[in-house]
């Protein structure tokens, strides 16, 4: 099972899923609509470390994490 | 050194704490640099979400830098609402020479305001507005949206 995690503004309840690598995911949340305005302009973590791809295979308690634009300060 | 306070933050205590903590450690600078929330649109105050974990890797990362040029940096966040002129952010850097900490500051507050998980609201009629046109996305987002 793999915890997605939707931080900051982006109003949604974590989710826990069952998929293999962040390509399964792109799919699930493109076809949520609700996801639409984030997918754009959020980057995603992988047990806390944002990646920059999603060639990246995924393995039974990851994490994954959404994160918006920023603006600290 | 990485501390987040829930409301706003007790500036000259920090200050002095940090300036306390290094009286003696041979330091030739301390460049501090703090944020205050400003009146304008009408806002109440500044609302902030933290996401620690990511923030903590970045700070440390930041300060494996500081090391290298024999600096250190020391950071405080507020988390939850601050209102007018009140701070919500203080950083500063220690280093033996001023030149180092003046350019330091600068390159980590900037990468702080692009890559810190910080998601920032203003407080209007006792509402959070998130301010996403103030906002910058993390270098690498959008890869989830690629089709």
């Amino acid at each position: 099972m793999i915890r997605v995690e939707f931080l900051g503004p982006i109003q949604k309840n974590a989710l826990e899923i069952e998929i293999t690598n962040l390509k399964e995911l792109a799919k699930i949340l493109q076809e949520t609509p609700e996801m639409t305005e984030w997918l754009e302009n959020s980057a995603v973590a992988v047990n806390d470390t944002i990646v920059t791809s999603l060639d990246i295979e995924l393995k039974d308690g990851d994490k994954i994490s959404m994160l918006p634009p920023v603006c600290g300060g | 050194m990485l501390n987040i306070y829930d409301g706003a933050l007790d500036v000259p205590k920090i200050l002095e704490d940090w300036y306390k903590e290094e009286s003696t450690s041979n330091y030739g600078a301390y460049i501090p640099f703090i944020g205050t929330v400003r009146e304008e649109d009408g806002i109440d105050g500044l609302s902030f979400d933290i996401y620690e974990p990511i923030l903590e890797n970045w700070f440390n990362v930041w300060q494996e830098k500081a090391k290298a040029k024999g600096a250190i940096i020391k950071m405080a966040h507020a988390r939850g609402d601050v209102l007018l002129h009140k701070s919500s952010y203080i950083s500063c850097v220690f280093s033996p020479k001023r030149r180092v900490a003046l350019e330091f500051i600068d390159e980590f507050v900037e990468d702080f305001k692009a890559s810190a998980p910080i998601w920032k609201y203003d407080l209007i009629d006792g509402k959070r507005v998130y301010a996403l046109d103030r906002s910058t996305a993390i270098k690498g987002s959008g890869i989830l949206g690629v089709k």
